[in-house]
């Protein structure tokens, strides 16, 4: 093991695995969620019926979106418990400021503006801390979208009990927020996340690091220097070891369904858009 | 004296009148056969039989001539003579000519041949059509029974049958130019036409029930049993208190002042189709009718949970009659509608148990493009095509930038082969 550490580059665990664990039930709730959602946001599209069909009826599609929605809700409320307590019991504040925060920061407009200098050929591709201003982007679209789309959600699933709280008119209001940040989340999960995450050409087919957990002390080294260097003065540079075959794997597998899955429903969206009269 | 003179007159003209008939010839029958050639006697049914009961017997253009006995002396007319519908055989001398005279069906049943004139059958042979049915087309010939036999064309179960020879034929459509078409089929398989081939029910209606027997007129025809105004009365004589409650309803009203945009029972039910209520494939199919006058509130309802659902198929979800009523449809600024708001939380509630005041506030037909009807709506609307716009405006070109620069940049080597080959 010493001679091989010597020879291939030190694993630097990035994602426990319960973050990893969160992030695939969030991957198959959010795909099912999809896939049961769209025959209904787009019921007049060709394929609506199929596409439910494939559920066995709206009703049968229904109510697994109701089971996908019941995951969902566990896989935030695990995170956010797992904030409040890093908060409340290990009194680690970073996660409200700092590099190991995903609250949105100067840096992050520095580092936005030295990503567009690059893109437009002005200037060094730019190198990042713990979390690129895209990753927080990604992060608080999804938080977003579990407050409004899960809150909606539930007013609609449970109408009468709300209409204690709120007018009927809200449920309206309810439906059209539901379905349209629903194609926000889709559509931005499924081209954009994709492509930041996976697609794009540094990581295609797709960055493994959400899987394995594991990223190279290479990689970490070239793109997230500072974050590097903190870990190397805090001596958290332990070699996680390499990534097991299995997880390599599966999160191969996984990860390529999901694409296509993901792709497909864009495709089928787009159609709907463009075949509306 | 003049009792004696009279009786002798008498006596004279009675031996005179004697003698003179004594002298007349003396075989006045004789003298009427002598003029037998001229007007023969007319032939009794038998005469006819013995060649018509005769199968072997053909026309010149190979067609038979056959009139089987036992078929005609079963038939309604078997008592009758031949020559009594073939009037024109009485004095023709036999064997006669191939072609005979149309027999006159008027002659016994005037009533109900001046029926037929009016009829859209006889309008369309008189416009050229010669496949559109005439009484024996329906009846048949020799062999017409009454409609009370269970073996007659015309008996109650028999009908549907008998007008599918041609309703149910695409050969005679065509050349009919019958604007329905085939009306047979889906009749056949209609809760009508189940009750009658399948239950055998004798109060079940059939094609003459709704349309008449003889005085078949056209839809479009105001005086037709089936117009658009008459509809709801010739079903109302089965279905009465459903005609009673359509009547008094917005769109009987409607009718009623000659608007035919309006809809009556085949709107809805569909004129030969007909399938029981509860079939919910069937209410679903209502909706897209309502919403071919109602064009706005079917959009506005597709836009609402309801109306997403039950495109999808799903019935367990509120139609249009599920709120609105069905027979009797009323406004909802009438009291007794079930959309007038004094209502609403009862009609919610059906499907809504415990519907308060508050949740009857939601709006079912909620339209997101109407500011004054679905202010916060539209506000939402708004705010969320903006949000959308922002976020795939934003992102789109970040991404179409980082990828043309990530495709020009070559500064990083590409991954290792073993990452990119799955």
């Amino acid at each position: 093991m010493s001679e091989g550490a010597a020879l291939t580059p030190r694993q630097i665990l990035r994602f426990d695995r319960l973050d990893r664990t969160l992030h695939g039930f969030l991957m198959l709730s959010f795909l099912g969620l999809a896939a049961t959602g769209l025959p209904v946001l787009f019921s007049a599209a060709p394929w609506a019926s199929r596409l439910a069909a494939l559920f066995g009826g709206f009703g049968a599609a229904h109510a697994l979106h109701r089971v996908f929605a019941t995951i969902l809700i566990v896989v935030f409320l695990t995170h956010v418990g797992r904030l409040i307590a890093r908060v409340a019991i290990r009194k680690d504040y970073g996660i409200f400021w700092g590099p190991g925060s995903m609250v949105p920061q100067p840096a992050d407009l520095r580092d936005m503006y030295r990503q567009f200098r690059w893109f437009f050929g002005r200037g060094p591709k730019p190198v990042f801390d713990r979390f690129t201003y895209w990753e927080k982007f990604d992060y608080w679209a999804v938080f977003w979208g579990m407050g409004i789309i899960g809150g909606s959600g539930l007013m609609l699933w449970f109408p009468v009990a709300f209409a204690h709280v709120v007018p009927g008119w809200v449920f309206n209001i309810a439906l059209l927020v539901h379905g349209e940040e629903a194609l926000l989340a889709v559509g931005f999960i499924f081209t954009i996340h994709f492509f930041n995450g996976h697609l794009r050409p540094d990581k295609f087919p797709m960055d493994m690091v959400i899987f394995t957990g594991r990223v190279s002390e290479h990689d970490l080294k070239e793109e997230r220097p500072a974050e590097y260097a903190r870990a190397a003065a805090a001596g958290r540079l332990a070699d996680a070891g390499p990534p097991s075959r299995r997880a390599w794997l599966i999160g191969r597998l996984i990860g390529t369904t999901a694409v296509i899955v993901g792709l497909s429903l864009v495709a089928l969206i787009l159609y709907a858009v463009a075949a509306q009269p | 004296m003049k009792s004696r003179g009279v009786i002798a007159t008498l006596v004279t003209c009675w031996a005179l009148a004697l003698t003179v008939s004594a002298r007349a010839p003396q075989d006045p029958p004789r003298a009427t056969a002598v003029k037998a050639p001229a007007a023969p006697p007319a032939p009794t049914t038998d005469d006819c039989l013995s060649c018509h009961d005769d199968d072997t017997l053909k026309r010149s253009n190979g067609s038979p001539i056959t009139v089987r006995k036992a078929v005609f002396a079963a038939s309604v007319h078997g008592p009758m003579n031949c020559v009594d519908c073939h009037a024109d055989l009485a004095r023709a001398e036999l064997p006669h000519a191939e072609k005979l005279a149309r027999v006159d069906c008027a002659s016994c049943h005037g009533d109900q041949v001046a029926l037929y004139k009016q009829s859209a059958h006889a309008a369309a042979r008189a416009g050229g059509a010669d496949v559109a049915a005439t009484c024996t087309s329906c009846h048949g010939t020799h062999d017409i029974r009454g409609a009370k036999d269970p073996q007659s064309r015309t008996y109650h179960l028999n009908i549907a049958a008998t007008c599918a020879s041609c309703h149910g034929n695409r050969e005679v459509i065509a050349k009919g130019h019958i604007a329905a078409g085939d009306v047979a089929t889906p009749f056949a398989d209609s809760i009508h036409g189940r009750a009658l081939s399948r239950s055998g029910l004798l109060v079940a209606p059939t094609c003459s029930d709704c349309h008449g027997p003889h005085d078949i007129r056209g839809k479009a025809d105001p005086a037709s049993r089936v117009s658009l105004a008459n509809t709801a009365a010739t079903c109302g004589k089965c279905h009465a208190g459903i005609a009673t409650q359509f009547g008094g309803g917005v769109h009987a009203a409607v009718l009623a002042k000659g608007n035919n945009g309006a809809p009556s029972c085949q709107t809805c039910h569909t004129a030969h189709a007909i399938r029981h209520a509860d079939d919910p494939q069937w209410q679903l199919t209502v909706v897209n009718q309502c919403g071919t006058c109602h064009q706005d509130k079917l959009k506005t309802y597709r836009d609402t949970f309801h109306g997403q659902a039950t495109k999808l198929g799903f019935r367990a979800v509120a139609t249009c009659a599920d709120c609105h009523g069905n027979h009797r449809i009323l406004p909802a600024s009438d009291p007794a509608s079930p959309i007038a708001s004094a209502n609403l939380v009862r009609t919610c509630g059906k499907c809504h148990p415990n519907a308060s005041a508050s949740f009857i506030k939601y709006d079912p037909h909620a339209d997101k493009h109407n500011r004054e009807r679905n202010a916060g709506l539209y506000a939402a609307a708004t705010m969320m095509q903006a949000l959308l716009f922002c976020t795939f405006g934003f992102f789109g070109v970040h991404t179409l930038l980082w990828l043309v620069r990530s495709l020009k940049d070559d500064s990083r080597p590409l991954p290792p082969p073993e990452d990119a080959d799955v």
